[in-house]
């Protein structure tokens, strides 16, 4: 038995499809041009790090995998991470928090700085460290006379992925929170919570996924910068050579294979990540929709 | 807050950690980019000699590296693919002015030159710099205003033109001019204008340092590639110095001076030989005489009368190298 519902709806279905002006072969084309692109810049390049890593079989790989210098870069890329992300979480959730809930002076400017990071070249911010902390800088002579080692050592490392990945929570976090308002907070206060509390069960919920989607972002950025760290790192094997620093070396020396055996961990990396965020969205999608903000 | 803590001591251990890092039974070794092979064999052969010595690696490229050292990279020794790289440090005060004199050779240990590598069955019959200014060819190497290893090409070029035309200028030039057109990229650095020739399989010969042939031909099949040594070609020294800054500071001139020195012994040179250098003692070279073939080598010194001269008439701006450059 027909349903007259459904066939009225029909023609209401036609006239939606008529409403996107643009006609089947144009949207056709278009579909096939964003996905030729994707294939192209995207798929393209992934397969062929991961083929020239296997270019020499599986045992070559592991073999390239495990040397002890690789092994060491894979360790410092870790701990540099490690360092910078829970930093750079700390900082960006307060800079948002008092970005989005107070009014202050020069709040403007203190954005502007926040976002300094993301508009200056990742090279010009390692060689502003040298200029800072090296032998003929500012604090040069300082640290010298107290034998204490920044440049061309962990610690300048730390500090360079520090400033390049400095934006990426706090500019997850401050649309969010500005959006979000201080209600919830207000309401919490007073209903006699103290700004400990109100920041724990009120806020920090509320932002989790925003949260959460900027560290990610932040450690795959952390893990993979390359430019900055390169200026500070003093190219050291062993002890201050990073992943994508030792990607370079390798790539130089003619070891394709173990040049691409590493970027395929830096690849999956990327693509754990992917993974994760689409987890996440899937799982707890409406949830997100309603706290993140875009 | 806790974290925060936790962080800012992690950070401050970390920064007292590589403070003390140094001891007298440890060097730090900044060399070129591509010598990795070369000095993993070396220290290695080295460390048995000596146990307990640690030799720590940095490699990337030597004026990167002569920044770097003048900047704070602690480095005891350098073992460099150019000479004015190491001038630049005595510059600085890092390094004594009469470096060249602390060791043979000039402080050359080993030597190496600029080489051809073409494709195999050498099709376009190369034998020569004259056959690279023929209308047929197509000639790689690196753009010489950004690359070490292309100021040497363009060099042993120059040199090579002065001989043939007994010292004209005019067809020195044309020569060099015509040499440059037959280049389709100016690549910025060697390891760029390798992959130009290699995987894009653009021009009819490479050229680049004897000892970067072998681990092109080692990486991309030995038998698509020929070395071809020219004629004459320009001596390429690899100089290698004690920063006295840095041994003063570590105490560990001794160990600094026993490690260069390595590198002259027969073990020494039989490793750089191996690593397709040239080496300097006799019995090694005669050794390995069937992988490097007789070559005239001139020195810049008796060609173009030292760095200083090349560095003011033909790499300043507007000297000779950007005349023929610019009128390609």
């Amino acid at each position: 038995m027909a349903d007259p519902e459904i066939i009225s709806y029909e023609p209401q279905h036609e006239s939606r499809s008529a409403a996107v002006t643009e006609s089947r072969p144009v949207r056709i084309t278009l579909t096939l041009l964003t996905l030729a692109f994707l294939v192209i810049f995207l798929l393209l390049p992934l397969i062929i790090v991961f083929k020239e890593a296997f270019a020499k079989g599986v045992g070559a790989y592991f073999a390239s995998l495990g040397d002890a210098d690789t092994r060491s870069a894979i360790r410092l890329t870790l701990l540099v991470a490690a360092i910078a992300v829970p930093l750079n979480l700390i900082f960006g959730l307060s800079a948002a928090w008092a970005i989005a809930k107070f009014e202050f002076k020069g709040k403007a400017f203190l954005t502007t700085l926040i976002d300094l990071p993301f508009s200056v070249s990742p090279v010009i911010s390692g060689l502003v460290y040298v200029l800072l902390f090296g032998a003929q800088g500012l604090l040069g002579e300082w640290l010298k006379a107290h034998g204490i080692q920044i440049l061309f050592a962990v610690p300048g490392i730390v500090l360079a992925t520090v400033f390049v990945t400095f934006p990426f929570v706090a500019r997850e976090l401050i649309p969010l929170m500005q959006e979000q308002g201080n209600g919830d907070e207000e309401a919490a206060l007073s209903l006699g919570a103290n700004g400990w509390q109100a920041f724990w069960y009120v806020t920090l919920p509320n932002i989790k996924w925003g949260l959460l989607y900027g560290v990610l972002l932040c450690n795959a950025r952390a893990m993979g910068e390359f430019g900055a760290v390169s200026v500070v790192s003093g190219h050291i094997r062993g002890l201050t050579n990073t992943m994508p620093l030792h990607v370079e070396i390798l790539y130089n020396e003619y070891n394709a294979v173990g040049a691409f055996a590493v970027a395929s961990l830096l690849a999956g990396l990327a693509l754990v990540t992917l993974v994760l965020k689409t987890l996440l969205e899937m799982r707890y999608g409406a949830e997100i929709a309603a706290t993140r903000g875009h | 807050m806790k974290r925060l803590l936790l962080g800012i001591a992690a950070f401050a251990g970390l920064v007292l950690a590589s403070s003390q890092a140094w001891s007298a039974d440890k060097l730090l070794n900044a060399s070129y980019d591509v010598g990795r092979e070369l000095f993993v064999a070396v220290n290695k052969a080295f460390v048995a000699k000596h146990p307990g010595v640690t030799i720590d690696q940095s490699h990337a490229g030597t004026s990167a590296q002569a920044r770097a050292i003048a900047e704070g990279l602690a480095a005891d020794v350098v073992t460099f693919n150019q000479v004015t790289d190491v001038d630049f440090l005595v510059k600085k005060g890092l390094v004594s002015a009469d470096w060249q004199k602390d060791f043979p050779d000039n402080a050359s240990p080993f030597y190496s030159l600029p080489s051809f590598l073409v494709r195999a069955g050498n099709p376009k019959h190369i034998k020569d710099w004259n056959d690279l200014v023929r209308d047929d060819v197509q000639v790689i190497f690196p753009n010489p205003k950004t690359s070490g290893n292309a100021r040497y090409t363009y060099l042993a070029a120059t040199a090579y033109a002065k001989e043939a035309f007994k010292g004209d200028d005019a067809k020195v030039k044309e020569f060099i001019t015509k040499l440059f057109n037959n280049v389709p990229i100016f690549d910025t650095g060697g390891r760029a204008a390798t992959t130009t020739f290699v995987q894009r399989e653009i021009g009819d010969v490479l050229i680049t340092f004897e000892s970067e042939t072998r681990g092109i031909r080692k990486e991309y099949g030995d038998d698509k590639f020929e070395q071809v040594t020219p004629s004459v070609s320009l001596l390429a020294e690899f100089p290698v110095a004690i920063v006295d800054k840095v041994v003063d500071q570590h105490g560990s001139r001794d160990l600094a001076k026993s490690y260069l020195d390595f590198l002259y012994t027969p073990e020494g040179q039989d490793i750089a030989a191996n690593n397709g250098l040239r080496a300097r003692d006799a019995a090694v070279a005669a050794k390995y005489k069937a992988d490097f073939p007789d070559v005239r080598l001139l020195t810049v010194e008796e060609v173009f009368g030292g760095w200083d001269k090349v560095q003011k008439e033909h790499f300043a701006a507007g000297g000779l190298l950007d005349q023929a450059y610019g009128s390609r």
